[in-house]
């Protein structure tokens, strides 16, 4: 599995830089949002995969032994995806304002920071 | 108690604002406590500095790094600290009555206070961290108040010249002493003191003691940093006479004194302080031949003396460290008081062309007379104090067997041209016939009269007394400087000898030299040194040219462009990256096995597709959907691999985000392509690279056994000691709530940038 | 596109989400769950409600500003790190109380701050989606 989630994490940073090189702002969103997935996978399958033992201390036991996923990515990854999230609003929002104002979502026509010329 | 001083010298140059409010009328007189304060708290450690006793104090500030806030009393620094706190009283309670008319005067003392502590602490520093940052703190405060006068351009540009010379030999200073303590192994000056030889016999040598020269050099305006003294007169006046001749510029020479007994003694540093202090003796003596400005005659003649002063500490020798004590003294007191005087006349007479002056000396009979008084102690006439440091100058010189012919020489030149920029600046604008002034001259008001007149009166009582005033801290001073137990004894009168005749010779000179100089000047006039050999036009070209470059380099770098950035983002990751792993990966990282099942290759699946979809798609709906399965896809792998409640999240966060999407995006039309095809050919292999480029990262980091002793502690103390079974959240509460509560307070942030984009914004210029 | 379905089944699916949320967050401590995904949950469960009864509802419903559900959250974080110092340990340290009761279990600051977590992310949530759905209006 560690195989194909490397496969899948380059996938998505790939199309997460293509996506961010568009001239589109909306795609740049989306590409924003695809590095923020490949970023927490990158985490989650550096600091090793185990599958199935989460990392809960089992009842009527004083510590967690054994086999067990590593609970400290998964704290890391927590936050990460809840800031994401908050990102992820700011940029939506930050576009729409940017259509309500400029009426584009061509980055390449928001180079300046010069009035628009009034119709 | 030292360091309790400075903090509540910091407290009420602070408070100064609040109090000029209040007391506006007689604000000179309250000022003039705080300086007071300062001058009688610290004169009473006199007897126990005369007794030969030194006084130490440690605060601890970053112990570990040797980085404290330790202070020294001793012979050096108390002479300084007395010379600061009372020129400071003498000017405090002249600038209460001279800045009346300009504007924002509050703030002004403010950063006069600001600099009078920093200076304060900058000569009782032991520790070089805090040495420098009250080095620092005088050059910043002496950047504000050049610049006082912020709307006329000359003056930001003084400023700011001033700030880059001193800033500039700040750093080199900075550099210098690091490498001294990393030579030695200790930050504290005291204990550099024991460890001369080894200093001066280290490779690193060279290097410190010419760091810590330049530092000394720029601050003290030596040649060929000279050039931002005369423009900083730009300041207002008590500025001027305050830290651009009684203090600041005399930090670099103080700066020199305190390292003589750690760098000293070789020929690098003798040699090249009796050069550079001898160059800039003579040549600032000379620039100010043709002067006409009354601030500005009296800025080289300082520079002269910091020139001659830094020439003592090359030469040395018992007899050289005397003449420096005695100079240094003569100079903060005739010097501080003419510039005051200047300032008198000008708020007097309404100009400070030198040319124009004359006559004064009936409407201002008392500002003549302590004009006069300053001007004799800086021609040098008996019996005031700079006749007897004039004296022991010569003396000293004459001591010297190979160059003293030469330097006996220059000295009586540049020493004649200060008799005679004493008379044009001192003495002459009292005489002669009364011109017509853009003001009616009068008597300055009493506050700034008693300043002056003060130190003009301490300059002839050093010179009737001089052992009685001077001659036990001279005693100190030079232990502090030689490292030695030495008894001195100043006398004014030394008899009918050779140093005598040359003291009669340098006023005749003088005299000499004012009328030739009324008679050059006309042809003079217009006539200027070529630019090449202006160290100052050095100094606009290098700013200029750099200047060019951060222009260049901001065209080239910030064009504005995400995509560039990006570009350039990426393409120096996966270079360096590539670089890196090199030269210690040599075979390619071993595949892991492929034991997978068939959800799982469902789901990566899944994955892939949805990605394809998403870039290739041309509706936005489509899009976002896509997205959206992708994360819900990521969330069943976090639960395959033991991760519920990342799953959890990421489900309700891919259901929020789907919601916030279509909340904003179901109105607009469709996809337009902006791109072309080589751009998104271009676009293509850079993310096919970098994809490539984190798959290997990925492959390459978990070839390795991964032993991680987090892991180990988290286990073993989450019920313990956090109470909770599930370890995620007891990290993300208990171990390490700190990065939680940074987070949500971004989240809070976030929210209200939401807000304020949305909703303030479009109540202003929105079409 | 108001559906008469929705509406009805959303004001009670509102409070059963809700009852998830709080459930959520307080067995977080010691299975899947806690102040993020329960604030989130909470979230949905309005977010729900405002798509099917519309924005006005849902605001009128939450009688607040989310604003001060933000800034209580903080204030709740904040605040728990305090009774520490007060103990005489270092700021952060954990303090817990064994209320005996099967229903609380044991009850501690991290738990406050985990609360604190929970209504500070339900009320950037909805200020989020309530400023992009007013906003919308104009």
């Amino acid at each position: 599995m560690t195989l194909l989630l490397a496969l899948v994490i380059g996938c998505l940073y790939a199309a997460g830089i293509f996506l961010i090189l568009r001239r589109n702002m909306v795609k740049v969103i989306f590409g924003l949002i695809l590095l923020a997935h490949a970023a927490n996978l990158l985490i989650f399958t550096v600091g090793r995969l185990t599958k199935g033992i989460p990392a809960f201390v089992p009842e009527g036991s004083g510590m967690l032994t054994g086999r067990f996923a590593d609970p400290l990515p998964q704290a890391l990854i927590l936050t990460a995806i809840v800031i994401g999230f908050g990102v992820q609003a700011f940029t939506i929002v930050l576009f729409k304002r940017t259509w309500l104002t400029l009426g584009t979502e061509d980055l390449d026509m928001m180079k300046t920071t010069d009035e628009p010329p009034k119709e | 108690m030292l360091f309790y001083l400075l903090m509540i010298g910091f407290a009420i140059s602070a408070a100064a604002p609040f109090f000029y409010r209040r007391f506006r009328a007689f604000f000179g007189w309250i000022a003039v406590s705080f300086p007071l304060f300062l001058f009688f708290s610290f004169s009473s450690f006199y007897p126990r500095i005369s007794a030969g006793e030194v006084l130490r104090e440690t605060v601890f500030w970053v112990p570990s790094l040797g980085i404290n806030l330790s202070f020294l009393l001793d012979g050096l620094s108390f002479t300084f600290v007395l010379i600061i706190t009372l020129v400071g009283a003498a000017v405090f309670l002249y600038a209460g009555t001279y800045m009346k008319h300009y504007e924002h005067a509050a703030r002004f003392f403010v950063y006069i206070g600001l600099f009078m502590t920093s200076m304060l602490g900058l000569v009782l520093s032991d520790n070089i961290a805090a040495m420098f940052v009250f080095w620092e703190l005088t050059s910043i405060s002496s950047f504000l108040l050049i610049g006082f006068s912020h709307h006329k351009e000359q003056s930001r540009k003084s400023a700011i010249q001033a700030l880059l010379v001193t800033g500039g030999g700040g750093l080199a200073l900075l550099a210098g002493l690091i490498l001294l303590s990393g030579i030695s192994g200790t930050m504290e000056i005291s204990e550099l003191y024991p460890q001369h030889a080894m200093i001066v016999s280290s490779p690193l040598y060279p290097a410190a003691a010419l760091l810590v020269m330049i530092g000394a050099f720029t601050k003290s305006a030596q040649f060929p940093f000279h050039f931002w003294l005369p423009n900083a007169m730009e300041a207002p006046t008590p500025v001027s006479a305050y830290l651009h001749s009684a203090t600041m510029v005399k930090a670099g020479i103080y700066l020199l004194a305190r390292m003589n007994h750690v760098l000293g003694g070789t020929a690098l540093w003798q040699d090249s302080l009796l050069v550079v202090g001898a160059v800039t003796m003579v040549c600032s003596a000379l620039l100010a031949f043709n002067q006409m400005d009354l601030k500005k005659l009296l800025a080289y003649s300082t520079l002269s003396v910091l020139g001659t002063l830094t020439m003592m500490i090359g030469i040395g020798s018992r007899l050289a460290i005397k003449a420096f004590f005695i100079y240094l003294i003569a100079h903060s007191l005739y010097k501080g008081t003419l510039f005051l005087v200047a300032g008198t006349i000008d708020h007097a007479a309404g100009t400070r062309d030198a040319g124009v002056l004359g006559g004064l000396g009936r409407a201002m009979p008392f500002t003549m007379a302590t004009a006069i008084l300053a001007s004799f102690s800086m021609m040098g006439v008996i019996p005031l104090v700079g006749f007897i440091g004039k004296e022991t100058l010569y003396a000293s010189i004459l001591e010297l067997e190979e160059w003293g012919r030469y330097l006996i020489a220059a000295a009586v030149v540049a020493n004649g041209l200060l008799v005679m920029i004493t008379l044009v600046a001192g003495i002459r604008p009292f005489f002669g016939s009364m011109r017509r002034l853009p003001s009616v001259p009068h008597e300055a008001p009493f506050a700034m009269l008693a300043g002056p007149a003060c130190l003009a009166f301490f300059g002839l009582l050093a010179g009737l007394f001089p052992d009685f005033f001077m001659g036990a801290m001279l005693d100190r001073l030079a232990s502090s400087v030689l490292a030695d137990t030495l008894t001195f004894r100043i006398k004014l009168w030394h008899g009918f000898n050779e140093v005598l005749f040359l003291s009669f010779l340098t006023l005749l000179c003088g005299m000499l030299f004012y009328a030739a100089r009324v008679k050059l000047l006309p042809y003079l006039e217009g006539r200027h040194i070529p630019p090449v050999l202006k160290p100052s036009s050095w100094y606009d070209a290098a700013l200029a040219g750099m200047l060019k470059v951060a222009r260049w380099q901001t065209r080239m770098l910030q064009n504005g462009s995400l995509r560039n950035y990006i570009t350039i983002i990426v393409v120096t990751a996966v270079a360096l990256g590539v670089s890196a792993l090199a030269g210690s990966f040599s075979a390619f990282p071993e595949i892991p096995a492929l034991d997978v099942t068939f959800y799982e290759v469902a789901i990566v699946s899944i994955i892939l597709v949805s990605i394809l979809v998403l870039i290739t798609s041309s509706s936005r709906l489509k899009a976002v959907i896509t997205l959206g399965v992708t994360g819900f896809s990521i969330g069943i792998i976090f639960i395959l691999y033991g991760a519920p409640d990342l799953a959890l999240t990421t489900f309700a966060i891919e259901t929020l985000g789907v919601i916030l999407f279509v909340l904003v995006l179901y109105r607009l039309p469709r996809f337009t392509s902006y791109s072309t095809t080589a751009s998104r050919v271009r676009d293509a292999v850079i993310a096919f690279v970098f994809g490539i480029f984190m798959a290997l990262m990925v492959l390459f980091t978990v070839s390795g056994e991964l032993d991680s002793g987090l892991k180990r502690y988290f286990a073993g103390a989450s019920l313990p000691e956090g109470k909770g079974r599930n370890i995620v959240n007891v990290i993300l509460v208990d171990f390490r709530a700190i990065d939680t509560l940074g987070e949500i307070t971004v989240l809070a942030v976030a929210a209200i940038g939401v807000f304020a984009m949305l909703k303030l914004a479009l109540k202003g210029g929105s079409r | 596109m108001y559906s008469i379905i929705l509406a009805t089944a959303s004001r009670y699916l509102l409070l059963l989400l809700q009852m998830f949320s709080l459930f959520l967050l307080f067995r977080g401590h010691n299975e899947p769950g806690g102040g993020f995904v329960g604030g989130l949950v909470a979230a949905a469960a309005y977010a729900l409600y405002f798509i099917a009864n519309g924005i006005a509802e849902a605001e009128k419903l939450l009688k607040v500003d989310p604003f001060y559900l933000i800034a209580a959250g903080l204030l709740l974080a904040v605040s728990s790190t305090m009774p520490s110092l007060a103990a005489g340990m270092n700021v952060m340290t954990g303090i817990w109380f064994d209320t005996g009761t099967a229903l609380f279990g044991k009850v501690g600051t991290p738990l406050v701050f985990d609360t604190g977590v929970y209504f500070l992310v339900l009320g950037v949530t909805l200020k989020i989606i309530f400023s992009l759905a007013e906003g919308d209006l104009q």
